[in-house]
């Protein structure tokens, strides 16, 4: 054994964050764990160990393990337990690494251009262990802050030029200052991570990889503020981050981070789980809070805002989960480190949910103002299957796309929003020559439509009449004027509705008539989906000529449409066609025609 | 009808959160929880407990798309359209396992309440789009074929 007695060790890094979970990360763990006990490994270390890490990144390669021997480490793609046995003798022992399961490019490219800040430690710390996160300086940014006085935080965060990374972009430094002004005794310190954006898990990720750095967030924000109670309210649908979260609360507080008298600095501060029940509205601050309060999650009027008036009518400063895990980062590194990440206006880095029709799926971080298009053909490896690129769906219902001629703009506030799409939350979706645009409004219009909280009549009777239009045309029955009727209704939704869900529902329709108009006029003059996927437009045909009669088509049919002998030309009856695309998708010579 | 064993588990989610006005969420996903749906019979009771009027608890129940107020079947099959799950093909997926399982039109549970078939708007597994959970267990770039495998696996002999 080559290895043994000189002097180093051997650290196995398991990813279970969602992905991980999904691929069985699990199982691989145990894997190493027997596998590390049966080889009598440990003996011939100083140091071995093996643990849970979360989110890299990179979960469409999941299970990801890094195999770290002496100091030099290798990361493992697609692992399955039955891998481990050979990475346990060919390299943990060995001392070579299996080159056939090693990363490739795409790994290597798909972390090049990102800057690492808010993730730094995921992937990296163990999020069940506190240990973990203090051995990497975590907790190290409170002891500093607990040092000086509150206004030398704000001040610090202020300079840094650090906006909300909820949607908004609002000041954090400036918001801070305000809560620390608004008069009371009791405040409140509220975590948003509700993350409502379908298509978005930023604030899971971090939850799920490093909860200490939220918790530690929180804590230096409630001494600035100098709050007293806080509150994560968070997505029942996330029940690993909701476990991992309650893990690591307990044990800050056995530490004294949080509790009573915090590090013998005065300071006393808990923080509270809530779990969200499922609606999106809950994720505006205002509804938030009346759902903290045990009431329907609907949103009031501001002023006031909650830095004077919030939680039980007391000063309550808003957060959301990836603004407050940054202030750590900033604490320590400090506020021109910070700043000189980023545009004029926009500093630090943002992290996004980039999925879609990219080759690279995955969660990234990047610096504000990167080129748009980096992010889908360098990090994002390009478009998958060799499809032409459509657009970028950005920031979810409230967002807008951002079509090819475009591609070239910088991800920052100020510069989306000028072409109609929006930072917003983080989520970002790539599509391709096969995703219809007129479908892609209705299906966020279908989803804002029903997460209404109702109390507008624009937001309520105008998301409903928006989604009828488009579910027409999308069916063929467009009628000449839908689109002006579809611009006029958009606008008066926008002025008369109280909360960002109404005020920003109609943009993916703005957004998409702006730069996909031709498609809208496809649907309502031709009757043709030009991107072949709205069923009431499109038949299925078989070309005799092609067909070599396999069956593929007629064994993958669900409505037994298809008819044909072995080896001779299949047909499709159109009357029990439901038009799945099975058959499209299964045939192996493209007999299958879709128009 | 309650049970009396169940009324005594009721009691104790009322006291474990204090009769608080803010426990009404709280206490409703207790409840849920418990019988895996929201009865009637069981809201009634916590209200009343509570001292809050039944009126409210249903007010509030019918808010959040959380709460189910129907039995649900054994196998508890959580389908994602989300928007990364949607452009990868969700729809379609649930379409064939809906057909696959035999749920009506408009329902969410099979008639033989073996299965139910929920929608939701991502479970923040996009990357892995799409998504199907199955009774807890995340499933990621799922296919008809792939699930239809697990399905089989769930099925009584
Ligand atoms: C309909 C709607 C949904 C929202 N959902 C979220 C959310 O899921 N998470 C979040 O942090 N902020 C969300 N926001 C923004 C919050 O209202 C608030 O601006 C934010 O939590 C403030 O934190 P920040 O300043 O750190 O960004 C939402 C806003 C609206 C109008
Ligand atoms: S704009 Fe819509 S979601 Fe917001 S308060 Fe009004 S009705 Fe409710
Ligand atoms: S599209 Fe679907 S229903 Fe129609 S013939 Fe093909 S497999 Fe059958
Ligand atoms: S969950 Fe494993 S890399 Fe994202
Ligand atoms: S959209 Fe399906 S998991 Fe996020």
């Amino acid at each position: 054994m080559s290895n043994i007695d000189n002097g180093c060790g051997v650290e196995i890094k398991v990813c279970m964050g969602t992905g991980g979970m999904a691929a069985g990360g699990e199982a691989v763990l145990k894997a190493f764990k027997t596998g590390l006990e049966e080889k009598g490994v440990a003996a011939s270390f100083k140091q071995c160990s093996s643990g849970k890490v979360g989110c890299r990144g990179f979960c469409a390669k999941d299970v990801l393990v890094d195999v770290t021997v002496n100091g030099e480490k290798t990361t493992y793609q697609y692992v399955k337990p039955e891998m481990v046995e050979r990475i346990l003798t060919e390299h943990v022992i060995g001392g070579n690494p299996v080159a056939d399961w090693e990363v490739g490019e795409d790994y290597r490219t798909f972390h090049g251009k990102q800057a690492e800040l808010v993730l730094s430690d995921c992937g990296k710390v163990d999020p069940e262990d506190i240990d973990s996160y203090i051995a990497r300086g975590g907790y190290t940014a409170i002891k500093k802050v607990l040092a000086s006085a509150p206004e030398e935080t704000i001040d610090l965060i202020k300079r840094s030029g650090l906006r909300g990374r909820g949607g908004a972009g609002f000041p954090t430094g400036v918001k801070w200052e305000a809560g620390r002004k608004s008069q009371g005794a009791h405040k409140y310190i509220i975590c948003n991570a509700d993350e409502g954006d379908p298509g978005a898990f930023m604030d899971r990720s971090v939850m799920e990889g490093n909860p200490h750095a939220v918790i530690e967030g929180m804590v230096i924000a409630a001494y600035s503020v100098g709050a007293s109670e806080g509150y994560v309210y968070i997505r029942a649908e996330y029940p690993l981050a909701v476990d991992r979260l309650r893990i690591a609360l307990d044990a800050a507080r056995q530490r004294g981070y949080l509790g009573k008298n915090i590090l013998g600095r005065g300071l006393d501060f808990d923080i509270k789980v809530k779990l969200g029940a499922g609606a999106f509205v809950c994720g505006e601050e205002t509804a938030l809070i009346a759902s903290i309060e045990g009431e329907r999650g609907m949103p009031r009027a501001k002023p006031p805002f909650p830095v004077t008036s919030g939680l039980w009518g007391k000063p309550t400063v808003i957060n959301n989960v990836e603004t407050l895990s940054n202030i750590p980062y900033i604490i320590n590194k400090g506020a021109d480190w910070f700043a000189a990440m980023g545009t004029e206006k926009s500093k630090g880095t943002k992290v996004f949910a980039l999925t879609g029709k990219v080759r690279n799926t995955g969660l990234i971080e990047v610096p504000m103002g990167i080129p748009l298009r980096e992010i889908i053909f360098e990090i994002g490896g390009g478009i998958e299957n060799g499809k032409k690129f459509k657009a970028v769906q950005i920031g979810g219902p409230s967002g807008g796309c951002v079509p090819e001629q475009h591609l070239d703009v910088n991800v920052d506030y100020e510069s989306l929003t000028r072409l109609g799409a929006i930072v917003g939350s983080g989520g970002m979706i790539a599509l391709d020559e096969d995703d219809c645009m007129v479908d892609v409004a209705r299906y966020f219009l279908n989803f804002t439509q029903s997460e209404s909280c109702g109390k507008c009549v624009p937001c309520r009777i105008g998301t409903k009449r928006l989604l009828e239009i488009l579910e027409r045309i999308t069916r063929g029955e467009g009628r000449e004027g839908d689109i002006e009727l579809l611009e006029n209704l958009s606008n008066d939704i926008k002025l008369g509705s109280l909360c960002g869900l109404g005020q920003t529902a109609p943009n993916p329709v703005l957004s998409t008539l702006k730069y996909f108009r031709h498609e809208y006029e496809a649907h309502i003059f031709e009757k043709t989906c030009p991107a072949k996927a709205c069923k009431a437009l499109i038949t299925f045909g078989i070309l005799e000529e092609f067909c070599k009669g396999c069956g593929a088509c007629l064994r993958a049919c669900p409505n037994a449409a298809i008819t044909g002998e072995k080896k001779k030309p299949h047909k499709i009856n159109q009357e029990l066609c439901i038009k799945c695309g099975s058959c499209f998708d299964v045939c192996k010579f493209k007999a299958v025609t879709k128009r | 009808m309650l049970t009396s064993e169940q009324v005594n588990k009721l009691e104790e989610i009322c006291k474990r959160h204090n009769k608080a006005q803010s426990a009404v969420i709280p206490v409703l996903q207790d409840v849920q929880e418990l019988f895996g749906y929201v009865p009637e019979d069981a809201v009634n009771f916590v209200a009343d407990s509570m001292g809050m009027p039944r009126s409210h608890f249903f007010g509030v129940a019918t808010f959040y798309a959380q709460f189910h107020f129907k039995p649900r079947g054994k196998n508890i099959i959580t389908a994602c359209s989300g928007t990364a799950c949607h452009v990868k093909g969700s729809g379609r997926l649930i379409d064939n396992l809906a057909r696959e399982l035999g749920i009506p039109e408009g329902e969410e549970t099979s008639r033989d309440r073996q299965f139910t078939l929920e929608k939701v708007n991502c479970v923040g597994a996009c990357s892995i789009a799409p998504v199907i959970i199955i009774n807890k267990e995340v499933h990621g770039k799922m296919s008809s074929d792939k699930l239809m495998k697990e399905i089989k696996k769930l099925r009584p002999e």
